[in-house]
């Protein structure tokens, strides 16, 4: 259930993310989702993709500083309430969240989260009967 | 082993007489010689006959930077060209270079000093010496590979620059020093973990390293980084070069060659000298050089002089590695800031790369000085938090050190130009 997210620290320069596109593009590898976090200085871009160890290699060959974390990825119905409901789960548990980013595919919703308790959020999302995604099928997103 | 023990291990007396008479003889040279010194004395009225030895070397004026730029290229030379045998001039941020002429003799006399500043370092015959300071007008080089040829080491002059090759030939001619400018020793380093090289299979034990300043941080750094034990050299053109002193093995400060090089340390406001073992700025008096010998000479590098016995043997008065200098100083919002002080705060930190840039404006009235750091790829966080954390870090701990307060960049690893050279360390973009 553990999703490998890259996270590629980058500065507040023109370009940048576009060159990481490149990279990543010609080494034909797909971005099933990402975000990027910013400051006035400097940002994080957040990336899942198809394959993250060779993304990882091939950043780091271009002198990009890249760390791999471990996410989870929560499928919920895309309706009123259902991340709500969630998010009360974890609130209940006394889970904090670092940061999610969150996308809609027709029926249903895909969220990205980095909760502060990995392995315990893992358990009671599941014991609620969420659905959670396989890193095996995210990735091909 | 010392190189020269009679001079290296001299008594006090015996080398204030050997200085006084090589004084004596420096003053009339360039008092016949060089119509700018002559003048120059009797401005403040004085001939060559007034100077009797030692004691009377303060009343000699000063000698600046911008004497051999008004000077420039030849007008100090004591002697005709056709006794110069080799020129060297420094790069000069600013305007005309600076020029140096050597008569043979000169020559000589530099390879003696820097064969004793190697065999103090614990340089021997055996030892391959890899010359990765830059060859050509900067003395570096040259300096470096004269001296290591007259003591009978083996050179490598690989000259700065092209890494992956000085690494190949690290391993392939099994260096066993290596000569460079301590910010490219680190460089050095970082690209032999890139390759992959693992130390243990090189045969490096001594670097010699100088031609900028560097801290006490950064010598661990280094020493902890390639595995050998990190001497400081020290030396500027306009004096000879690299090998007016040297640390020896002890590491507790530089031996100055002050039978060619007599300094001082003076006040560098009131210009008075001051008393042994006070810091203040290091003036030299070359008293054996010919081509352009320099009369006390500014360095504007500030330490101060040790007079004790060393540990090793020798008496030659010991300089401390030097301060910081007395022009590179950075006034911001009336607080002197060195960036060496940056740089052991850095060093002092495991999360970020002791590569740094200080860039200082002036908005409105206040100076404001940024501060580029390169983050390390393994503290690298995905969480804005704790690289803002870091970042605040960084400002404290500059600001407890400096008494200022600094915005702090996290850039991008390998983002701060590297260079085989002096690194550029301050951009002052204030208009004062």
């Amino acid at each position: 259930m553990l999703i490998k997210q890259l996270s590629i620290f980058l500065e507040n320069k023109s370009g940048r993310l576009n060159e990481v596109s490149q990279i990543l593009g010609s080494n034909g590898i797909n971005m099933s989702a990402f975000s990027v976090a910013d400051t006035s200085e400097f940002g994080i871009l957040r990336l899942i993709v198809s394959d993250p160890e060779r993304a990882c290699k091939v950043l780091r060959d271009n002198q990009f500083s890249v760390s791999l974390t471990d996410v989870v990825c929560l499928n919920c119905p895309n309706e009123p309430g259902a991340l709500a409901k969630a998010l009360q789960i974890l609130s209940d548990n006394k889970i904090s969240i670092e940061y999610l980013y969150a996308y809609s595919m027709g029926d249903s919703a895909n969220v990205v989260l980095k909760p502060d308790q990995l392995e315990l959020c893992i358990k009671v999302l599941q014991e609620h009967q969420m659905e959670l995604v396989k890193a095996s099928e995210l990735y091909k997103i | 082993m010392i190189w020269n023990e009679k001079i290296e291990c001299a008594s006090r007396e015996e080398m204030e007489v050997i200085q006084s008479e090589r004084l004596c003889d420096t003053v009339k040279r360039i008092y016949h010689n060089v119509p700018a010194y002559r003048k120059k004395m009797q401005e403040v009225g004085l001939t060559a006959y007034d100077i009797h030895g030692i004691s009377d070397l303060h009343k000699l004026p000063f000698t600046i930077k911008t004497d051999l730029r008004d000077n420039y290229p030849f007008g100090l030379f004591t002697v005709p060209m056709s006794e110069i045998v080799r020129l060297h001039a420094s790069s000069g941020t600013t305007g005309k270079p600076i020029v140096v002429g050597y008569t043979r003799k000169d020559i000589q006399m530099w390879a003696e000093v820097v064969s004793r500043s190697l065999t103090m370092a614990g340089v021997h015959r055996d030892d391959i010496v890899q010359i990765a300071y830059g060859y050509g007008l900067f003395t570096g080089g040259l300096g470096l590979h004269y001296g290591t040829e007259n003591m009978g080491a083996s050179v490598i002059p690989i000259s700065g620059g092209n890494t992956h090759k000085q690494i190949q030939l690290m391993e392939d001619f099994g260096s066993s020093v290596l000569c460079c400018t301590p910010s490219y020793a680190l460089n050095i380093a970082e690209v032999m973990k890139e390759m992959k090289v693992d130390i243990k299979n090189l045969k490096l034990r001594v670097g010699i390293f100088g031609a900028e300043p560097w801290s006490e941080a950064m010598r661990k750094d280094i020493e902890a980084k390639l595995g050998i034990k990190a001497i400081d050299i020290y030396g500027l053109s306009e004096i000879v070069g690299p090998g007016v002193s040297c640390e020896c093995e002890h590491q507790c400060g530089m031996h100055v060659n002050e039978d060619h090089f007599l300094p001082e340390i003076i006040n560098p406001e009131t210009l008075e000298p001051m008393a042994p073992g006070e810091v203040g700025e290091l003036v030299f008096t070359t008293i054996t050089k010919e081509g352009i010998p320099l009369i006390r000479y500014r360095t504007r590098d500030l330490t101060r002089l040790i007079y004790d016995k060393c540990v090793c043997g020798r008496t030659l008065v010991r300089m401390e590695k030097c301060k910081g200098r007395s022009d590179d100083m950075l006034i911001i919002r009336g607080v002197n800031v060195f960036p060496s002080q940056v740089e052991s705060v850095l060093l002092s930190m495991s999360e970020v790369e002791p590569h740094y840039l200080i860039i200082v404006d002036r908005e409105g009235t206040l100076d404001k000085m940024s501060l580029m750091v390169e983050v390390q790829e393994q503290f690298f966080s995905d969480e804005i938090k704790k690289l803002e954390d870091l970042r605040v870090k960084i400002a404290r701990k500059l600001d407890s050190v400096l008494g200022i307060s600094v915005n702090v960049k996290l850039v991008e690893p390998k983002t701060i130009e590297r260079t085989a050279g002096k690194a550029k360390r301050v951009i002052d973009n204030r208009k004062i």
